[in-house]
């Protein structure tokens, strides 16, 4: 008994010491982008770091700085599986095109609309955004006041056809956002255009 | 010295009309204090704003400083303002410290914090802008957000 008592004592306060150091503090894990895109988590505990980079890279929260490790889709479905579950469905995004400098939109785009109202119907709480954008020709003041004015007739076309004028707002974006990279004072009738995501 | 008045003068016109656009542009931005909105609750979910206790039900606005909170049997999905996705599992506090958000320039500042539990995450319009602008911190740690879907948990 009295023999044992040494050796235990040292044994007992390593112990402690790794379970102090192990206290688990949580735990971070990124998730492949779902367009495959390469993205990152940088996770940062009093100056000590890990940057997670891979899909399913993870990091265990400790007293001694984030730890990595290699986590899986299991093990994010068994600790995260009621978070994930709970996501809200993506943003739904359609788009009108509309005739150069004016804001009246193709007739083909009409028949999008369409599919804006069936997307609608499958959320519990839609809301919606229509956010208006032009090509490169003309200024900023020009551009933002023309993306605003075609997102406006987007949203007043929505409304006359049943949504509820405070589910559905309306923005400009001028030139910032071209889904056709064009140097400035290009007209490109594939810029020029009001997007509707439903959320 | 007329000159110099007169040219003082012709500044006037300039600064009206550079008011009127402005002006134009912020009356004609929706006026919303919402920064999301509650799509998904199941089970017990509660919102704590202002010291108070609201029922975290679908379709609730959310505002900045709002603590969502829940319940052993509660999961709870929200979309911000910006696009991004944030979903709590069962015995979580997750706390929107700051939300601010130029829907024109996509510019903003977005800090949440997971005080407990589990939360899953896909960063938007904020974080696509500057990845700077986007934090999410637990009681240990400080996550950058660089464009990205991820998980995280105060406990094991």
């Amino acid at each position: 008994m009295t023999s044992r008592a040494p050796a235990a004592g040292p044994a007992l306060a390593l112990l402690l010491v790794l379970a102090g150091c192990a206290t688990p503090q949580g735990r971070v894990v990124l998730l492949p982008d779902p367009d495959g895109r390469q993205t990152a988590v940088q996770v940062s505990q009093d100056g000590r770091e890990a940057l997670l980079q891979q899909p399913y890279a993870g990091a265990q929260l400790t007293r001694r700085g984030p730890q990595p490790y290699a986590s899986s889709a299991q093990e994010v479905q068994a600790r995260f599986g009621a978070a994930l579950a709970a996501q809200p469905l993506p943003p739904a995004d359609f788009t009108l095109y509309f005739v150069e400098g004016k804001d009246e939109f193709t007739d083909a785009s009409k028949q999008v609309i369409d599919g804006v109202f069936a997307e609608i119907a499958r959320r519990p709480v839609p809301d919606v955004l229509v956010i208006g954008h032009t090509d490169t020709v003309g200024n900023d003041a020009f551009n933002d006041t023309l993306s605003r004015q075609r997102a406006e007739v987007v949203r007043k076309a929505l409304i006359e056809r049943g949504i509820a004028a405070d589910k559905v707002a309306a923005i400009g974006r001028g030139k910032r956002e071209p889904v056709v990279p064009t140097g400035d004072g290009v007209a490109e009738p594939r810029n020029r255009r009001v997007e509707i995501q439903v959320r | 010295m007329n000159a110099i008045r007169r040219r003082g003068c012709g500044a006037g016109p300039l600064l009206v009309l550079g008011t009127g656009v402005l002006g134009t542009l912020l009356l004609g931005a929706p006026a919303r204090a919402d920064v999301g909105q509650i799509k998904v609750a199941r089970g017990q979910v509660a919102v704590e704003r202002n010291g108070q206790q609201l029922a975290g039900d679908v379709g609730l606005p959310l505002e900045a400083a709002d603590v969502l909170k829940t319940g052993a049997d509660g999961s709870v999905g929200i979309t911000m303002r910006d696009n991004s996705l944030l979903s709590a599992g069962p015995n979580s506090t997750l706390a929107l410290d700051r939300f601010e958000f130029d829907p024109t320039t996509s510019r903003g500042r977005f800090d949440a914090r997971l005080q407990r539990g589990t939360l899953a995450v896909v960063s938007g319009r904020i974080a696509k802008q500057e990845p700077s602008s986007m934090t999410v911190r637990t009681p240990s740690a400080v996550l950058g957000v660089r464009g990205t879907e991820f998980v995280v948990s105060t406990d094991d």
